[in-house]
């Protein structure tokens, strides 16, 4: 051999390689130090636009922020149907009905008369914010980062380079900071809009606050602060150290739940302050980014390129494991930690993985502790039992893996445009037209090639879980199914196809032109793994030999067109913002339109009696009453039918069995600080599952050898061939 | 008529592509000079080979590339009413695969589904198990015998494909051999490759393909042979469907391209001056934009195009087949610069030589000189580009449709096989068929083709003509 | 040498200036400002003020290129061209669509992009060379033949099966490496590990044997016979001779990419969950940010101007025949 030097390195490596294989999983992603301490290991898919509560609306940006920001109540974790518990403040409060004079109105006044609503929340004494740098101050009590110079960033690449930190006790004035900032003209908070119409003078507060901010900018771009405290809000007011109140126009008992969002948590006028000085932006230190809490958990790195970080927030109010859940609950270990202080869990890593598959394969691998099932891995990680249950697969078993189900409160739907002149109409010939579609749409078969049975076919607007959700027979759609033997069956193709001929289309051929039916499908699944699910769509309407023109477009122009007006039939869904029939059914309320009034009502559905209803019934107390109406809504909307009514997916949850306390559920997003976990035991199932397998190398270092023998040899023979 | 003619955008230019390469053939038939490098690709072994293996994936390709609308009825008055989907003459040669479909996956020659079902009996009791597939193996009794069918039925394709070959061979030798010549005689010299056309070779290569034609003949229509995807179609069949796409993307793009790159390239080398300046400012321009990106913001923005649109038109097929084109034309324009430069290069020199020298001298247009003196003597560059593109652009499309921005996600292509593939990898039991099978169709295009090119551009480039 | 330089770069600045118009038409046919508005507004309960404010506060409620409204300088200077794409001459990003400063996030994203990059790049042209240098070494033998056969047969595999096949084996069955992800310092060779190996080894086949013909030609000139003739070995003919001569036109091929490495790879990023620029680019592509788009885009041509100015000065380096012109 001509050059030793390299051998040696080679056989070194080789060595360093094989010893290093016995000490540790070669796989870990995690540095090894880590192995044994109490981190909680996630992941998040896309970078999250925003951490500022009064922004902040989808679930990504939720899995961080409601662990940092702490509105003044939650979700009780375990109860179901989901209730409003007090977190920050000390009730949940009972509003004051007052009249167009400001007369005080009883409790049960007539919904017309209320004019005002007013809540009043006292908020727990003793809060205090997460340690930052905004508080911090000096020996003489002044705010030591609130007057930077343009050199004093320098050194500053993220939050954690301010040496210095401080905190405050969180008071009523930081919850009204919070509700003014939602007007903010820098802010677009999603929900101002909808919050013009409640909360009062909130509106020509945007105008004010807009005028202020063009007046102090002067037409700079950054390093404006605005103080909102200088500029009062009429429906907001602060009436002690402890007690704010809101105003709101009328009756809207929904108003509660949102102030269980984030939107409503307490922010600090000295956070906004400190951030929104010259220089912050430009190091992408923002209020967008380092969000400024009160709760369990304060986020201390921040790198959305690959990781961020929760940890324990030392100033956490005391805060206890609930004592009381559901009948199932105490069975399921659910209440071993009753009483116990929050949080359980030291620090929280989220990876980026973009991925699904990664992000099983780590799962199993034992780096992530929970995971959704993929439709990929379904049967790998789930079997049925005879009884059509599910329950894990036995390799998942034997690795102790557990199964958490649950049915979101959230629709997929397929609708019909009600302003086209085919599909849409308030006609027989129109409704025939679409019953007969939903009743060959087959959403069972489709549960059970696309979701692997992870989901219902729903039977209305309502989501299970949510008032006003019937089950059993009482619950059936019954113009797309028949109650047979104790379970809903759908109708027959030949009814449809009967249908469909009644509505004057024998055949599936429009007698007006000689031609087939087209029917046009808009819908926003680009991409090739959604090419099988628009095949499968296709197929069910060929069944009615309707073609189906599928219009794949991205996200954007799906919905421009939806807010045109200019599909046929396209397909949507909608999460529940709060656990309330309100939240579905204005989905289908007429001046919720999409068509010229921009609401949610992509059908533009617009049925005068079930608008009627929905009024009577938007206001309403879950009563027997407002149970009647609702029923009368799903009636009158199933048989106009401007939905084929889809699916309600279900949750499937996997998790490690170091993991306790797990609930699904879809309201409450701050619920890390309930998890606890084992991490001793995770480590040596971690060593045990993940030792490499290391003779392949060998087996093609070997057969590299062997292949340069031969090589060597011949060069040899040459040589000597040539001297000689 | 029965049917109704159907005409794609990209059906016209392949006719195109077509007539202009029998054109071609038939121009340098009756050229002598022109014939001699051809000559030389022409004994190969490898190269005959690998152009045996390309003409039977031309043939599928032009197969799919005849589109018609199946008349669906006859009205009383004469009317006649055609279905709104567009099929091809390959789609009616594979009625059978293409509408034989199965509820989900199903592994190769599979007579039960991939993954349990819960199924109920008549006397109500539910079990989860493997139900039979509603058309693999369908025609068997008794799942066991499968195995037996199977051989049998390899076995009889095999010998009927042996034979139809022996056949061929009979009448080729026939054909071949010399007026004196006896047929052993001739068979001999056949068999030891004693002729200047590698006829052995070809005739290996047509052997086996015969065969496992033949075999993929006898069993498709009763098992499917590439196992099924997820929504149960067939992979075979979507298989065959994607080789078309792979030869639109390899060759159109060349065709789209080679206007430009020859008139722009050709023009900037004669010319010199302001027109080369402009040119050259032209492609650096378009070669420093990243190639994913350009095609990307092209893509999308045809999407808007599309989806703006809608009218215009009417079925998938033809949404599909315009995004393909679409694909094509900004590919080329990513690809033609590097032609566009070698072209310039070459064209610099030329236009120093003697001969062009007098034809300008003698008072010939400029254009005229270009088009009769320049053009024809860097024909074998821009020859040896498109060939050597070509494998490379059938990659590209499997990396562009990954990437998310290659041909419609609901056309039949590799490079939407593998995307999905990947989701297959992940599962268990692993799904391998449709990236196995996107794989093999794959590989046998990219290599037939790179040899052939390896032949083309040896006899053709004069570097190495020493 | 050095006003050949200066020339070359001002040359880039017309260049630049028409990536920047093609790119700025071709986005914004794709994208009115009202659809970037929505995508970063969300999906939910998006007022069309919310869109008419969204677009006033990011300057996109300007007409595109020319604004006819406005004074006579500001005729062309208040538009979006004019705001949005002009300043990033002065390499200044700015922010992009979702607020984030783009200049600190690209400066953050070019290593991981770097990281994986620069040793495929290197391992790669080491491997390839050796190769080549093996397979011009025994040239005609049955070595060669079989090598260049399997180069063949490795050029006709797609890039995608080599990163599918080598994610499979390598960290699912055999688990040696994370499956994806990445980490700083030491930390981050677990990480790398794979990709570099999967993309020195699907850059085999086209490489070796480009570098293969490069050796060959070099080998059967008259100068290498006399090499040989004077007895020197074979190995030292190669490596003396061959290699250093050919070191010539292997540059154009390299050098230009150079530049690049740092823009990372779209498809290894993606597919292996590095945070670099590559997966940085195809992020905003989907989420159709027009601010990082565009400046991916001039950074692009910047680099690949640079590679190519690059590869003319490499060229008077190793062959002082070549002279600037």
């Amino acid at each position: 051999m001509k050059c030793p030097g390299a051998t040696r390195t080679v056989l070194l490596t080789v060595l360093i390689l094989f010893s290093a294989a016995a000490a540790a999983s070669w796989n870990n992603p995690y540095p090894a130090a880590d192995a044994e301490k109490n981190i909680l290991y996630s992941a998040f898919r896309e970078r999250p636009k925003t951490f500022d509560p009064a922004r902040a609306y989808s679930s990504n940006e939720y899995q961080f922020i409601a662990q940092i920001y702490e509105p003044p109540f939650q979700y009780h974790y375990l109860k179901r149907p989901y209730t409003l518990v007090p977190l920050t403040a000390t009730t949940v409060p009972v509003p004051v009905y007052l009249d167009k004079q400001g007369h005080r109105l009883p409790r049960n006044a007539p919904v017309a008369r209320i004019a005002y609503s007013v809540y009043e929340i006292h908020i727990r004494p003793g809060i205090y914010f997460q340690p930052h740098p905004a508080f911090a101050r000096d020996a003489a009590g002044k705010l030591l980062y609130h007057a930077l110079g343009p050199g004093d960033l320098t050194t500053i690449n993220a939050i954690g380079d301010f040496t210095q930190t401080g905190t405050r006790e969180v008071t009523a004035a930081d919850y009204v900071y919070e509700i003014k900032r939602l007007a903010h003209p820098k802010l677009h908070s999603p929900i101002q809009s909808l919050m013009n119409d409640y909360i009062v003078g909130l509106r020509e507060y945007a105008d004010t606050l807009k005028k202020a901010y063009d007046a102090i900018a002067g037409g700079r771009e950054e390093g404006v602060y605005l103080d909102l405290a200088q500029y009062p809000l009429a429906g907001v007011e602060e009436v002690d150290r402890y007690t704010y109140r809101v105003k709101i126009k009328g009756k809207y008992p929904q108003f509660l739940y949102w102030m269980a969002m984030p939107f409503f948590a307490p922010m600090a006028p000295e956070a906004d302050h400190f951030f929104s000085q010259p220089g912050m932006a430009e190091k992408n230190l923002t209020l967008d980014w380092y969000p400024v809490g009160s709760g369990a958990y304060m986020l201390t790195i921040n790198n959305p390129n690959r990781q961020m970080v929760l940890e324990r927030n030392p100033n956490y109010h005391e805060e206890l494991y609930p004592a009381e859940g559901e009948p199932g609950d105490a069975p399921a270990g659910l209440l071993a930690d009753t009483g116990k202080r929050l949080p359980f869990i030291d620090k929280v890593v989220f990876s980026l993985e973009k991925e699904s598959i990664p992000y099983w394969n780590k799962f199993l691998q034992g780096y992530y502790d929970r995971s959704a099932v993929l439709a990929e891995s379904f049967d790998q990680a789930i079997r049925f039992t005879g009884e059509g249950d599910t329950e894990v697969s036995d390799a998942m078993k034997q690795k102790g893996i557990q199964l958490l189900t649950s049915v979101q409160t959230s629709t997929y739907y397929l609708g019909f445009n009600m302003l086209d002149p085919l599909v849409g109409g308030y006609t027989e010939r129109a409704r025939k037209l679409r019953q007969a579609i939903s009743v060959a749409i087959d959403f069972e078969e489709q549960i059970s090639i696309f979701d692997n049975g992870r989901g219902i076919a729903a039977q209305g607007p309502l989501a299970p879980g949510i008032f006003g959700f019937r089950e059993g027979r009482a619950g059936v759609n019954p113009y797309v199914y028949d109650w047979v033997d104790g379970k809903p069956q759908r109708k027959s193709v030949e009814y449809a196809r009967r249908l469909l001929a009644e509505a004057g289309y024998p055949g599936g051929v429009d007698p007006a032109t000689g031609r087939p039916l087209m029917i046009n499908f808009e819908t926003p699944a680009t991409g090739p793994e959604r090419k099988a699910q628009l095949d499968w769509m296709r197929k069910q309407l060929q069944k009615l030999d309707i073609q189906l023109v599928i219009r794949a477009t991205d996200y954007n122009r799906f919905q421009e067109k939806m807010r045109k007006g200019d599909a046929q039939l396209y397909d949507w869904g909608w999460n529940a913002d709060y656990p309330d029939p309100e939240n579905f059914l204005f989905l289908l309320y007429g001046p919720n339109k999409k068509v010229g009034h921009d609401g949610e009502n992509a059908s533009n559905y617009d049925n005068p009696e079930f608008n009627r209803l929905f009024e009577r019934m938007k206001n309403m107390d879950n009563t027997s009453e407002r149970q009647a109406i609702i029923d009368q809504m799903v009636d009158i909307a199933r048989r106009d039918a401007p939905w084929v009514w889809g699916v309600h997916p279900k949750q499937f949850i996997l998790q490690h069995d170091w993991l306790f306390n797990t609930k699904p559920g879809q309201m409450a997003n701050n619920t890390l600080k309930y998890t606890r976990l084992d991490p001793k035991k995770r480590a040596a199932q971690r060593a045990a599952w993940n030792r490499p397998v290391i003779w392949p190398l060998a087996v093609a270092l070997a057969v590299f050898v062997a292949g340069a023998v031969p090589a060597v040899v011949s060069y040899r023979r040459r040589e000597s061939g040539r001297r000689r | 008529m029965p049917f109704q003619l159907e005409f794609l955008w990209t059906d016209i230019l392949i006719y195109l592509l077509l007539a202009s390469t029998l054109a071609f053939a038939f121009y340098t038939a009756r050229h002598e000079h022109l014939r001699v490098p051809w000559r030389q690709v022409a004994r190969r072994p490898m190269a005959m080979a690998s152009l045996v293996v390309l003409t039977v994936y031309v043939t599928v390709g032009l197969m799919d590339s005849v589109h018609y609308r199946p008349l669906l009825e006859i009205r009383n008055q004469g009317e006649r009413v055609y279905s709104n989907e567009v099929l091809s003459l390959l789609d009616r040669m594979t009625t059978l695969l293409r509408t034989r479909v199965e509820k989900t996956y199903s592994a190769p020659f599979a007579v039960q589904a991939y993954s349990k079902e819960t199924v109920e009996y008549p006397d109500g009791r539910h079990a989860r198990e493997y139900p039979r597939l509603s058309y693999g193996g369908a025609h068997l009794q008794n799942p066991d015998d499968r195995a037996t069918d199977i051989a049998r039925r390899i076995g009889f394709a095999t010998l009927a494909g042996l034979a139809l070959w022996l056949l061929l061979i009979a009448g080729f030798v026939w054909w071949w051999r010399g007026r004196a010549e006896s047929w052993s005689g001739a068979v001999q010299r056949l068999w030891r490759g004693e002729s200047q056309v590698p006829w052995r070779a070809i005739w290996m290569t047509t052997g086996v393909l015969i065969v496992l034609v033949a075999n993929a003949a006898c069993l498709s229509p009763f098992y499917h042979i590439f196992g099924t995807d997820q929504v149960g179609q067939d992979v075979f069949y979507k298989s065959l469907k994607s080789i078309r796409t792979g030869l639109v993307i390899g060759t159109l793009t060349t065709l789209v391209m080679l206007p430009f790159a020859a008139v722009f390239g050709i023009m900037a080398g004669y010319f010199r001056g302001w027109v080369d300046d402009v040119i050259q400012y032209t492609y650096t321009t378009l070669s420093s934009i990243p190639g994913v990106l350009l095609i990307a913001a092209a893509i999308l923005s045809l999407q808007v195009y599309v989806g703006n649109h809608p009218d215009s038109f009417h079925s998938a097929t033809e949404r599909a087949d315009i995004r393909l084109l679409f694909l094509c034309l900004i590919l080329g324009v990513t690809s033609w610069t590097s032609l566009c430069r070698l072209l310039r290069g070459e064209t610099l020199k030329l236009r120093e030589v003697d001969y062009i020298q007098a034809a300008r001298a003698l008072g010939s247009s400029h254009v005229s000189v270009m088009a009769r003196h320049v053009l024809p003597n860097v024909m074998h560059i821009i020859l040896i580009t498109v060939v050597l593109d070509f494998s490379g652009l059938v990659l590209a499309e499997a990396v562009l449709s990954y990437v998310g921005v290659g041909v419609d996600p609901t056309m039949d292509s590799w490079g939407n096989m593998i995307n999905s593939a990947r989701l297959e990898m992940a599962r268990e039991p692993v799904v391998w068929w449709s990236l196995a099978s996107a794989f093999v169709f794959m590989f046998g295009l990219v290599l037939s083709a790179n040899l052939f090119s390896d032949a083309v551009r040896d006899a053709f480039d004069p570097r190495l003509r020493k | 040498m050095i006003a050949y330089i200066i020339r070359r770069l001002l040359y880039a600045i017309p260049i630049l200036i028409g990536v920047n118009l093609l790119t700025f038409a071709l986005f914004f046919f794709v994208n009115s400002p009202d659809d970037m508005a929505r995508v970063h507004l969300g999906g939910k309960r998006v007022t069309p003020e919310a869109i008419e404010k969204w677009k006033e506060d990011r300057g996109y409620n300007k007409p595109l290129l020319y604004n006819a409204a406005g004074d006579s300088g500001a005729k062309l200077t208040d538009t979006i061209f004019f705001k949005h794409s002009l300043r990033l001459f002065a390499l200044e990003f700015g922010r992009s669509d979702n607020g984030r400063n783009i200049g600190y996030d690209i400066r953050q994203r070019m290593w991981p992009s770097l990281a994986i990059a620069l040793p495929i790049f290197i391992v790669g042209i080491l491997v390839h060379i050796t190769f080549a240098m093996l397979l011009a070494f025994f040239r005609g033998s049955y070595l060669d033949t079989a090598g260049v056969v399997l180069c063949v047969v490795m050029m006709s595999v797609s890039a995608l099966f080599y990163v599918i096949g080598g994610q499979y084996l390598v960290s699912m069955l055999l688990r040696l490496v994370p499956v994806s992800g990445y980490d700083v310092g030491m930390d981050a060779v677990k990480f790398l590990a794979l990709p570099v190996l999967v993309g020195v080894v699907s850059g085999i086949g086209a490489s070796t044997r480009l570098y293969r013909t490069l050796f060959l030609e070099e080998i059967g000139k008259d100068y290498v016979r006399t090499a040989r003739a004077k007895g020197l070995s074979e190995l030292r003919v190669l490596f003396r001779h061959v290699l250093k001569n050919a070191m010539i036109p292997i540059p154009t091929g390299v050098v230009v990419v150079i530049p690049l490495l740092f823009t990372g790879s779209l498809i290894m990023e993606s597919f292996f969950g590095i945070p670099g620029l590559g997966s940085y680019t195809i992020d905003a592509i989907n989420s159709q940010d027009f601010a990082i788009v565009r400046a991916m885009v001039f950074l692009g041509s910047v680099l690949y101007i640079l590679g190519l100015i690059l590869t003319d000065i490499t060229y008077t380096l190793v062959d002082p025949r070549v002279r600037l012109s």
